[in-house]
């Protein structure tokens, strides 16, 4: 992943042709430092991305395995129940003595606290299937391995999508934190610019921050919608 | 209706679209931890092509009967057979595939449409498409639902639309062999009714062996060929046809079972043309139905006018009389 | 070692400790307490009336997706560094769980039980207050109880904001040893759980005992 160059020890403004001290956000400013922007933006998603990514590959196998094997499921609700009330900015500093400053430290964070919703939305529409449903596919002659891929897990998605929003927006959110530790993602604007009374910088940031949350929130949904087409079919409508 | 497929059982044979025989041989279920068992001992034999309805009170073991012929539960002795052929030598999955399964709950698939749940057991069977969009379409019809309604998805669908789907759904493969638990239990009575009549003129065009559970008697009576009661402690207490069952009930508890008015249930199984003699004449005034009228309702006819004897008219002409004498004798015991 | 290092911090420093645990007390109780006011009686309303109920899901799920920091951020740049910077990021963090949890809860009471209550005579306000919130209050408490542990979990982010006296004077101080991190994380949780505990007890005590009776599942 490429870096983008660490601003030098005295803000550099850049040209701030045109703009004053205490205007609330300026264009020209803003045009002139996109391309910093937009680095910091391309490197969130991938901090976001990643992390999403290896929590769903921990949490379906074993919110899987709680749901066949339930004595699984108490220790690894309160183990993510417990993560939960650490204050991620703790986490992560804790973190860097063992796995020192770096992306490895901000992705266990951030997979940390993708697992609790994931597991637990996954295991309950596991678990959400009809009795009725099941007991038709057994009937009919479906092997428990083809009730799982075709009955159970379809309609275990959504739930599954309804914690992958929730944990998308969060991990989005939790990964402006990561610029305390390591300079990756829009978090390092943030606080580059904090406690400047030229506030474009912050302003920029953060709305680049909100955008990408809301951008990813609106694509789940459409994913969703994509991948659940039944779940909006009721009698009267389609 | 007939699909021509035929293909090999495990067993050996061959029987795609051919109703086969059913035949329990002392059968025996005992749950582990249970003094009594479930089904006790229990022999009968099913003939190709006939409905059999399970009846008894709850406890008395008729859906646990019936899922030993799939082994949704395995026996704990004895042996069923279909087609002559052991159900314990079959692969479980294969031999559940070439069983049609009916529940009251339906149990239809909802992230699938109705053409995906209709289609499940011959996509499993790996038919080709065309053959699957071709069978879903001909069982839509078969259960009278527009083709259309393959798109649709189960939740858009009524109680009975529902059924219908999940008798199609069992009927996609052509089994030989249907199992239906309860299956219109949870309709309404109209819908019911609807589909009972729609299920018998269906049976008479395909043919299969059907077992069929139900608690309600009169749905027995008017459903099966065979009806077998069993009583609590799962002993078979009789087994035969419904007139058999109303008019020789084998004891009190099969008496009860059927109901005090069995009598009466035995008249609306038979017209008054079968019982009508074609050589006597009704005396004038005497009030008269057709032939095809049930016995049950000559005899309202009688009581309602204070007469004895009942004209039997066929196609506008006197057919003969009944007389109440008669048709108190066809309702006894 | 560090244990020992960041017990000896704690007990070093009792009055400066007890301030920013008060300090991020009363801003988690300020922030859960303004989220309630607005979330509820809004809840409450649209679950009632069921209109602008999808304007209300949608602009829940909006407020959630804003990330925290930005925030902060956003609200430097508006209305500038202190207590009331912190304290709208952290009301904006609880305020759409409490919201949705009051409008499902009141929403799915079941229709029947409205209209029963409707047919006996019963004014909207009795149903609202009398059938349609206590019916709710499982699903309020669980929104408020999230949303309090999720602030309280992220109140030390005052010290980003420029509002000093909290757990965050530590946590969002990387120069500082990591004995003294570890001393107010640890105090953080704790007080997470505590928060949650006292908030399970009310919870038990305000839920009427008819809601309380786990019905059997019908077989």
């Amino acid at each position: 992943m490429n870096l983008p160059a660490q601003g030098p020890v005295i803000p550099d403004f850049g040209n701030t042709s045109g703009c004053k001290a205490n205007e609330t956000f300026c264009w020209d400013w803003f045009a002139d430092h996109w391309d910093r922007f937009a680095a910091e933006l391309v490197q969130h998603v991938w901090v976001s991305a990643i992390a999403i990514v290896i929590g769903l590959a921990i949490a379906l196998p074993a919110a899987l395995l709680a749901y066949r094997l339930p004595r699984f499921e108490t220790p690894a609700v309160v183990f993510s129940t417990i993560l939960y009330t650490v204050p991620v900015l703790g986490f992560f500093l804790l973190m860097i003595p063992v796995t020192g400053i770096g992306l490895l430290t901000i992705e266990i964070a951030l997979v940390g606290y993708t697992l609790l919703l994931l597991f637990r939305n996954t295991v309950t529409g596991l678990r959400s299937v009809p009795p009725e449903v099941r007991a038709a596919a057994l009937g009919m002659g479906l092997t428990p391995g083809q009730i799982l891929v075709r009955i159970t897990f379809p309609l275990a998605l959504p739930a599954v999508m309804a914690g992958l929003r929730v944990v998308t927006v969060t991990t989005i959110s939790l990964a402006t934190l990561a610029a305390y530790i390591a300079p990756y993602g829009l978090g390092q604007s943030i606080l580059f610019y904090i406690g400047n009374t030229f506030i474009s910088g912050l302003i920029s940031a953060g709305v680049l921050a909100i955008l990408l949350a809301l951008v990813a929130d609106a694509l789940i949904v459409g994913l969703t919608k994509l991948v659940t087409p039944w779940a909006r079919a009721r009698r009267g409508g389609a | 209706m007939t699909d021509s497929a035929t293909r090999e059982g495990p067993a050996g044979a061959t029987y795609r679209g051919e109703a086969l025989a059913i035949e329990f041989r002392h059968v025996t279920k005992r749950y582990p931890g249970q003094d009594a068992p479930a089904i006790d001992d229990l022999s009968l034999t099913v003939p190709p092509g006939e409905t059999c309805c399970l009846v008894g009170p709850s406890g008395g073991g008729k859906t646990t009967a019936m899922k030993l012929v799939n082994r949704l539960i395995e026996p704990t002795s004895g042996d069923i057979l279909i087609g002559g052929h052991s159900v314990l030598t079959y692969d479980v999955t294969t031999l559940r595939r070439d069983i049609g399964y009916v529940i009251q709950q339906v149990g239809l698939f909802p992230h699938m449409t109705i053409g995906a749940n209709i289609g499940t057991i011959p996509r499993l069977l790996g038919w080709d498409k065309e053959r699957i969009a071709e069978r879903t379409g001909r069982l839509l019809d078969l259960v009278r639902l527009d083709r259309s309604y393959a798109k649709r998805y189960p939740a858009q669908l009524s109680g009975g639309q529902q059924q219908r789907i999940g008798l199609a759904r069992a009927l996609a493969a052509d089994p030989p062999v249907m199992l239906m638990d309860e299956p219109f239990g949870a309709l309404d009575p109209i819908t019911r009714a609807e589909i009972q009549d729609e299920f018998l003129s269906l049976e008479n065009e395909i043919r299969k062996t059907v077992i069929f559970v139900t608690h309600d008697i009169d749905e027995a009576i008017k459903m099966g060929d065979k009806i077998a009661v069993l009583r609590p402690g799962g002993k078979l207490a009789q087994y035969g046809s419904a007139d058999e069952l109303l008019g020789d009930p084998v004891d009190d508890f099969v008496a009860d079972f059927v109901g005090a008015d069995r009598g009466l249930k035995r008249l609306s199984l038979r017209s008054v043309g079968e019982l009508a003699d074609p050589g006597r004449e009704a005396p004038p005034g005497a009030p008269s139905v057709v032939a095809g009228t049930s016995l049950r309702v000559g005899l309202s006819v009688l009581l309602a006018q204070g007469a004895e004897v009942l004209g039997v008219t066929k196609e506008g002409r006197p057919a003969g009389a009944v007389t109440l004498a008669e048709i108190r004798e066809a309702a006894g015991s | 070692m560090i244990v020992v290092d960041a017990w000896r911090f704690l007990a070093d420093n009792p009055g400066r400790v007890l301030g920013d645990v008060a300090g991020q007390l009363l801003l988690s109780v300020v922030s859960v307490a303004i989220a309630i006011a607005i979330a509820v009686p809004l809840g409450a309303a649209i679950g009632h009336t069921r209109r602008f109920a999808l304007l209300a899901v949608n602009g829940a799920n909006v407020l959630r997706a804003l990330p925290t920091l930005a925030i902060i951020a956003i609200g430097i740049g508006l209305y500038g560094v202190g207590f009331v910077n912190i304290m709208v990021a952290l009301v904006i963090l609880a305020l759409p769980l409490i919201l949705t949890n009051t409008y499902v809860g009141v929403a799915e009471v079941e229709p029947g039980t409205v209209e029963a209550a409707r047919g006996m005579g019963m004014t909207g306000w009795q149903i609202l207050t009398q059938v349609e919130l206590p019916h709710a209050i499982p699903l309020i408490m669980a929104g408020i109880r999230t949303g309090t542990v999720f602030v309280i979990a992220t109140a030390y982010l005052a010290g980003t904001a420029g509002y000093p006296h909290t757990l965050g004077s530590v946590i969002t101080n990387p120069t500082l040893p990591v004995s003294q991190l570890l001393a107010y994380t640890v105090l953080a949780v704790v007080l997470a759980f505590a928060v949650d505990g006292l908030l399970l007890i009310v919870q038990r005590a305000v839920t009427p005992a008819g809601m309380k009776i786990v019905p059997s599942t019908a077989a």
